[in-house]
């Protein structure tokens, strides 16, 4: 017979807790019903927006938006990654000037986005790609310039291309670091998402709670709150879960 | 030597490209300027001060932000490094709330702070509390246990717990999220500002951008990527010296 972890149930209990508490202070107009509804309001009107289908637009919207955005600066990453970190030209060439602009928040990038590429959805794209690359970016180097020297004897022995060196031993060998890395590049990608729908009033989760604060529709803005959480959430779970899969072969191996 | 000199071919290249281009009409964008525009828009700028003053509004509220994240994750982190069964009982509530984006909240802090200081600082401590406060369980956790069976011993209360073992056993790492959190605030400083905070280095250059000072908005960025890069030299030096003061001072 399975036992329930009576952890577990304390750890529901805890999150209820808080729920209930923040349930109570707003029953008892503690804190104004204005700025924080009642958790049964919020959800309620999550729970509406679910049902009568209105909620998955912006919901699909900025899910796009976060994938499309985390594509293209993988692809980038990945390629100009490799370049670095297997060229040492490519490597003195580059990385001084990418080190200068790496600690530049991405969202500073909005108004020469905004300049070039109008209020656009490929706005939003360009500082999306930009903000999230530098993970992979980094992974894809240190993954590329930690290969085994064993294994790049292996390959100079068997004779391999360059191209072939990077296809079979290169990019499998610094897959675990690129894998760490574009998870880290999907979390910023969906703040990125939120960011520019709210600064170029697209549409997404981010530029509904923007617009649910304007109207004073709170309840609505906690929705989308919960909403984003949601998506973080399974985003990140959905990629732990693929690199549990795909890298099983190295636990196998020990 | 080599990596100075390769490093700045690409740069340079660029930089007298847009140069002579802009100059001999073959790019008229208006989103352009010009190298020469924008360097002359800097020194203006940091010889008014505006741009000095933007910067010390941004840091202000970062550091302010940094500094509540930091006592609150530190404080949070101990109890629950302390306590394994506490620690699993909060665990799923920090995993349901560590994932919205802290950016998400700017709507919600408006509305409960109104334009200014507290409501950036809220959001920037929003987001540097995660790496710190699980960094701060995971070293508190591998902390020597005998270590802690002396404080027990000693009857130690909380506060000396924390001051006299916890703190300098764990401060290694801890010192290490700290400054991935610093990091974090000056990033998220910017973007409130930006997105709506009318303060500080991302209010002007967004306003740079919509007055079409184009030249400005660019002096600014770059303004930006020098105290980035200033700010991660900074952080990558002090590091162990605090450690080596501590190890020096017992």
């Amino acid at each position: 017979m399975k036992t329930i972890d009576p952890i577990k149930i304390a750890a529901l209990g805890f999150a209820l807790a808080l729920i209930l508490t923040w349930q109570l202070l707003a029953e008892l107009k503690f804190i104004s019903p204005i700025f924080f509804p009642s958790p049964s309001r919020a959800g309620a009107v999550l729970l509406a927006r679910v049902l009568d289908g209105s909620i998955w637009t912006p919901f699909v919207a900025t899910g796009l938006r976060m994938l499309l955005g985390w594509v293209l600066a993988s692809f980038v990453g990945i390629a100009i990654g490799a370049a670095i970190g297997s060229s040492r030209l490519a490597r003195d060439l580059l990385e001084p000037t990418l080190d200068f602009i790496r600690p530049l928040p991405a969202s500073a990038m909005i108004p020469v986005a905004v300049l070039f590429l109008g209020l656009s959805n490929a706005m939003s794209l360009a500082v999306i790609a930009f903000g999230a690359i530098w993970p992979v970016l980094l992974a894809t180097v240190h993954g590329f310039s930690s290969v085994q020297p064993e294994l790049r004897q292996v390959s100079a022995v068997l004779g391999f291309s360059r191209r072939e060196f990077m296809q079979k031993i290169a990019l499998p060998s610094a897959f675990p670091d690129i894998i760490a890395g574009l998870r880290v590049s999907l979390a910023i990608s969906l703040i990125l998402s939120v960011v520019t729908e709210m600064q170029a009033s697209l549409p997404g989760l981010g530029w509904d709670i923007f617009y649910a604060q304007r109207v004073y529709r709170s309840a609505d803005l906690y929705a989308g709150l919960i909403l984003l959480g949601v998506m973080g959430f399974a985003a990140n779970h959905t990629l732990m879960l693929f690199e549990r899969r795909v890298l099983r072969w190295r636990n196998l191996h020990g | 030597m080599r990596r100075l000199l390769l490093g700045s071919i690409l740069p340079a290249l660029f930089i007298v490209f847009w140069e002579i281009s802009s100059r001999t009409g073959v790019l008229t964008l208006e989103s352009l300027s010009r190298p020469s525009d924008i360097l002359r828009a800097g020194i203006v700028g940091l010889a008014d001060g505006s741009i000095l003053v933007a910067t010390g509004q941004t840091f202000e509220t970062a550091l302010l932000g940094l500094t509540l994240a930091a006592f609150a994750g530190i404080i949070a982190g101990a109890v629950l490094g302390l306590s394994p069964v506490l620690e699993r009982v909060v665990d799923p509530t920090i995993e349901a709330l560590r994932p919205i984006p802290a950016v998400a909240f700017i709507p919600l802090a408006l509305m409960m702070f109104g334009f200014g200081v507290s409501m950036e600082a809220t959001i920037v401590a929003y987001a540097c509390v995660w790496p710190i406060l699980i960094v701060t369980i995971s070293a508190v956790k591998a902390i020597e246990p005998r270590l802690l069976e002396v404080a027990d011993v000693l009857e130690m209360t909380f506060v000396e717990r924390l001051r006299k073992i916890i703190l300098p056993a764990a401060f290694a790492r801890i010192n290490v999220s700290l400054r991935v959190a610093a990091g974090i605030a000056l990033v998220v400083a910017v973007t409130v500002e930006i997105v709506l905070n009318p303060r500080g280095l991302g209010y002007s250059l967004i306003l740079a951008q919509q007055s079409l000072r184009v030249d400005v908005m660019y002096a600014q960025l770059l303004w930006l990527c020098v105290i980035g890069y200033a700010l991660n030299v900074v952080l990558l030096n002090i590091g162990p010296a605090p450690i080596a003061v501590w190890r020096a001072g017992r």
